[in-house]
């Protein structure tokens, strides 16, 4: 375990310096046809809720979130082949709000055995239910007060999660072997700093509309490639 | 059978010889009864904690409770007590408190230790089978309170544990995985060692009666635990397997209770064809008769303990042993009034209201023939006496609101409500704990040898009564104004108002379990430094007031008693008093104006 | 002390009858057609059940006042009658009394359970599931679509299951979070639970039935005043169940029509 250790710092050293020269890959995501028509939340049956949000701008569901341009937001962009960092977790902890009944962020994206903090900011109770497989399924309550939730995944794995008091709270943990990934903001771009040069998989998954890959080389040191992914869309 | 030869009738066991077959494996009955009290101390010690936890978080909900992460991290983080552990805990409170307080102590624990003493027996009919019941119970008592020690906790689908809730898996919730697992098996065992008691009381109560002891001279506590064990024998017999087919549902994959085309979190369950009301009707055909299973053996040993404070039997002691055969065999055929809204066909409603309305007759009768005989008598007043009366005040209390529930359409409104709460808790809860506690003061003397204090009794008595009506009459108001039962917390906006009235009743319910303290130092201090107990104290008239307190190994000292009289001979002139003994072969002038 | 015990009995009784008799903690008020019915029982009882309650602390408490710690010594008596008065009264006086009121009461009973809802009546459909209910309307075919149990996403907020790709009926299906309903008008609602045993109580509406899980369930109602109150569930259905709720919106037609646009919009 020791030596593990040691290596593993060892090798961070010598792809340090490599690391400053590493290429990126970034790119858009786009959908070509209909997406899902994303649903109005109607949360009455949790006022506390409810009253965050404005009656002109209902909270609606995001399973399939289509921008300006067809462009498509929360679609994970990772690493699946190549990069090979599988064993460097990251130290710091992600953070997975609920507020107004709702997950911030949609989507959380992590590495194998990365800490997750999981907070309570609505003065009601919520349950934390991971629908895992690979992993163990937990379901654990979080009063309002209580001390935020540590959370942990040992498995890769497309988790999905929900709160079975609020039924409409539905969101994604995507547990990946790889700290090489991107989930696309509003306007469906990614990026993908620090890989050496080599040659990758890349993988954009999303939700509703499935997963799609592609073969990318970084050739030499500083490189930029772009990838853009076209999903097919659907109307269900 | 009334005239069995006694010489060859009593159970023949050598004395025990060491300290584990004379007070851990022993098959002496009365050790046996010590060993079911304790249990049920125990168990109605640790209900009682729980429940104090269930009341601090209903009107504090999300506020810490300072050390309760302790008892379980999960179910507490932060002291905070999440919805999913008040449902475990209420869980326990219920399960611990039915099982393994309300049929242990009054039935199971008394009932061992003095039906065959006073019928006149050395021992039980069978001794081994009557160790091993007490001993299963200890086993189901231990798998149950295991579940406090699991990750997932306690089970959170309440004593009911109806399915499909209980059946389904951890997937529906926290503590339905191992926890119910263990719920299951746990009550299981219990039911097997309630099937075994039950025969045996049975056995010895048919077989084992001295000589002259008919059975119209048996004392009402016997009758009643005699009564009580047919009622068990049958319901008991019913829960078993409703436990074993909810285990092969949760654990083998088959679908007693599982209907087809259940969602879970998105999954359509694999299990099809079953019927959630199989578990139902299963569950409370042993439900309804438990009530009576915990309030009659109550009601025989407050019959007994108020005759004599009275100085004058009852009424009619026939009239009081035919209304507990009356209750005992109507309570097979109302077990529907807990389902009226169930989706059960709503003419079965009818048929289930019906005898649940007659079953106010017998009950009527024995208050009145309770009430009535305490005209022109001599009362007097003890600790025992007061929890006798206590629990007939307790007993018309929580039977008057069975009128509202046993009327479909009057629970639509009060079917799950704190009005049912109120109910059960006053009728089959309190009251019968009540008999507990005047079985406890009156027959601590014989069982220990030592006196208990009358004065902390009293004391105790009046903490308790006052406090039983203090937190259970305002449930009946809650329930009143709908407010909604096994509800974590109150977020509904309805019931903000009645925030106060909770308040009160968890103030009660603290003073009053604090009350009880005072009855554990009472039964310890009394069990080392009581005064020591003479022969028979209370100048009663049955057969275990004939016998050394606390009495020998085989009861009698090998000498068989014979019997000469019906058992509540007071209110006479003769040598020994205002009393003659059921052995004492003087002949007896009534001198009661008696009609 | 017996003297104590009687005069602590008879306060408990007058304590116990006073939050009744002044209407301290009254039933919701009723909203519904059927629930005067359900109301008059309700109050017919109080009152046998409530003369029973006081006449029998009161006779404990005044016999206990009587002969407890009794210094004459004066004979046992016996209660003029004896047992034969006792068995009479409970018979006669309680039976008959609780009989006639269970007889009467059946009125209520069978007015909800035993009568159909009318042919024009509105059909709506709710589901329960851990922990939330859901309702859902025909739309202008008047039929609701089939349910697939594997088609449940509550992602993407399709409780019922419904499959709108391949069945008709489904597409003008609308499914709501809350039970928005005509004031008068009777409501035929279809109960189908999702997954476990729940329960529809509304305090104002005197109506509670179970879910049953595998058996679909009909209950008809008519609202007669606009409002909004809540829905609950009352039957254990896992850790949520505190905070199982919906509310139920009495509207006039009018502001029903509006309101069922916006809801038409909304899918």
């Amino acid at each position: 375990m020791r030596m593990k250790q040691v290596c593993t710092a060892a090798l961070a050293l010598l792809i340090g310096p490599v690391a400053v020269f590493a290429g990126t890959i970034s790119g858009k995501v786009t959908v070509d046809g209909p997406v899902p028509k994303q649903k109005v939340i109607d949360m009455s049956k949790e006022p506390a809720c409810a009253k965050d949000y404005p009656a002109t701008n209902p909270p609606k569901t995001e399973t399939a979130l289509e921008g300006p341009g067809n462009t498509l937001a929360d679609v994970v962009v990772y690493v699946s082949a190549g990069a090979n960092d599988e064993g460097t977790v990251p130290s710091q902890a992600v953070t997975l709000e609920q507020k107004g009944c709702r997950y911030i962020k949609h989507i959380t994206a992590l590495h194998v055995n990365q800490d997750m903090q999981i907070k309570n900011d609505d003065p009601t109770s919520h349950n934390i239910h991971p629908l895992a497989k690979a992993n163990r399924e937990w379901n654990k309550s979080q009063p309002p007060g209580a001390p935020p939730i540590d959370a942990k995944f040992d498995q890769a794995e497309f988790i999905p999660v929900k709160c079975n008091i609020h039924p409409w709270m539905h969101g994604y943990f995507v547990v990946l072997k790889t700290n090489h990934f991107s989930v696309t903001g509003d306007d469906g771009t990614f990026s993908i700093k620090d890989l050496p040069p080599g040659k990758y998989t890349l993988t954009a998954w999303q939700e509703t509309l499935g997963s799609s890959q592609q073969e990318v080389t970084i050739g030499g040191a500083g490189e930029t490639k772009t990838v853009n992914f076209t999903f097919k869309g659907k109307a269900y | 059978m009334s005239d069995v030869d006694s010489t060859h009738a009593v159970a023949h066991h050598a004395p025990p010889q060491g300290f584990i077959r004379k007070h851990i494996f022993s098959l002496d009955h009365k050790v046996i009864g010590l060993q079911y009290y304790g249990l049920g101390l125990v168990a109605v010690f640790i209900a009682i904690f729980l429940s104090w936890l269930m009341r601090i978080h209903l009107v504090w909900p999300n506020s810490r409770i300072p050390g309760l992460h302790l008892l379980s991290s999960a179910g507490a983080p932060g002291d905070v007590m999440t919805p999913e552990y008040y449902l475990s805990i209420l869980t326990m409170h219920g399960t611990l408190m039915v099982f393994f307080v309300l049929t242990n102590a009054p039935f199971a624990a008394f009932g061992n230790y003095f039906l065959p003493i006073q019928i006149g027996a050395e021992d039980m009919a069978f001794p081994r089978f009557n160790m091993m019941s007490f001993w299963t119970t200890f086993v189901a008592f231990c798998v149950l309170i295991s579940a406090f020690f699991i990750p997932d906790g306690p089970p959170i689908s309440g004593w009911t544990a109806y399915a499909p809730l209980s059946a389904v898996g951890g997937a529906a919730g926290p503590g339905l995985a191992y926890g119910q697992t263990l719920w299951a098996i746990s009550i299981g065992i219990f039911c097997i060692a309630s099937l075994l008691g039950a025969l045996n009381f049975i056995a010895t109560t048919l077989d084992l009666r001295a000589k002259g002891m008919t059975m119209m001279r048996m004392p009402l506590c016997t009758w009643a635990w005699f009564i009580t064990s047919c009622i068990a024998l049958l319901a008991f017999a019913v829960l078993l397997p409703a436990c074993v087919l909810l285990c092969l549902d949760r654990l083998a994959g088959t679908s007693f209770f599982i209907s087809s085309g259940l969602v879970i979190n998105d999954q359509v369950l694999p299990h099809s064809g079953g019927s959630t009301l199989l578990w139902q009707h299963m569950f409370w055909f042993f439900g309804h008769p438990e009530v009576y299973i915990a309030i009659l053996p109550a009601a025989g040993i407050v019959s007994h303990i108020l005759i004599n404070s009275l100085r004058r039997p009852l009424l009619s002691h026939k009239v009081v042993i035919g209304s507990m055969l009356a209750i005992a065999f109507l309570s097979y055929v109302v077990w529907g009034h807990h389902m009226f809204i169930s989706g059960m066909n709503p003419f079965s409603s009818l048929a289930f209201s019906f005898p649940t309305l007659i079953i106010t007759i017998p009950a009527t009768i024995l208050t009145l023939i309770w009430v009535g005989s305490i005209y022109g008598s001599r009362l007097r007043i003890t600790s025992a006496s007061l929890f006798a009366l206590g629990f007939i005040s307790l007993f018309v209390s929580g039977g008057v609101s069975g009128f509202f529930l046993a009327q479909p359409s009057i629970d639509i409104y009060l079917h799950a409500t704190y009005f049912v709460v109120g109910h059960f808790h006053l009728v089959m809860g309190v009251a019968a704990v009540f008999g507990i506690f005047a079985g406890t003061y009156f027959w601590f003397p014989k069982m220990t040898g030592h006196m208990m204090n009358e004065t902390l009794g009293k004391i105790h008595f009046w903490g308790t009564f006052i406090g039983a009506y203090c937190i259970f009459m305002p449930f009946h108001y809650l329930g009143m104004i709908g407010n909604v039962r096994r509800y974590s917390t109150f977020v509904d906006d309805y019931l903000q108002p009645y925030l106060g009235v909770h308040k009160f009743i968890t103030f009660a319910a603290l003073t009053t379990g604090a009350f009880q303290l005072i009855f554990l130092v009472n039964l310890i201090y009394s069990r080392f430094k009581g005064p020591k107990a003479p022969v028979n104290p209370w100048e009663c008239t049955s057969l275990e007031w004939t016998v050394p307190s606390p009495p020998p190994w085989d009861n009698f000292g090998g000498v068989h008693p014979v019997v000469y009289h019906d058992p509540y001979q007071y209110g006479i002139e003769s040598s020994t008093g205002d009393y003659v003994m059921q052995t004492d072969p003087a002949n007896i002038v009534v001198e009661r104006d008696e009609k | 002390m017996g003297k104590l015990f009687a005069v602590v009995v008879v306060l408990i009784a007058i304590a116990s009858a006073i939050p009744i008799v002044l209407h301290w903690y009254p039933m919701a008020p009723d909203i519904s057609a059927h629930g005067h019915l359900i109301d008059e029982q309700m109050a017919d009882t109080m009152v046998e059940a409530g003369f029973a309650f006081l006449a029998a602390q009161f006779i404990l408490g005044f016999f206990v006042f009587r002969f407890a710690d009794r210094k004459d010594p004066g004979k046992i008596r016996t209660f003029p009658g004896g047992a034969k008065v006792m068995v009479a009264a409970a018979v006669i006086l309680v039976g008959t009394e609780v009989l006639a009121l269970g007889i009467l009461g059946q009125r209520a009973w069978a007015g909800q359970y035993f009568s159909p809802p009318s042919a024009d009546a509105m059909t709506i459909q709710t589901q329960a599931g851990q922990f939330a209910f859901y309702f859902r309307y025909p739309g202008p075919d008047g039929k609701l679509g089939p349910q697939h149990p594997d088609k449940v996403n509550e992602g993407t907020q399709n409780y019922f299951g419904l499959d709108p790709q391949n069945d008709v009926e489904s597409r003008d299906d609308v499914v709501t979070a809350e039970l928005g309903i005509p004031v008068n008008k009777e409501i035929r609602l279809l109960m189908h639970s999702k997954d476990l045993g729940h329960s529809f109580y509304v305090r104002e509406l005197r109506v509670q039935q179970d879910f049953v899980p595998g058996l679909d369930l009909m209950v008809h109602f008519t609202a007669t005043k606009p409002g909004r109150y809540e829905i609950v569930c009352t039957q254990l259905c896992g850790l949520g169940h505190y905070n199982m709720k919906a509310y139920l919106n009495v509207m006039s037609q009018e502001d029903f029509n509006a309101w069922m646009k916006q809801k038409i919009s909304e899918q």
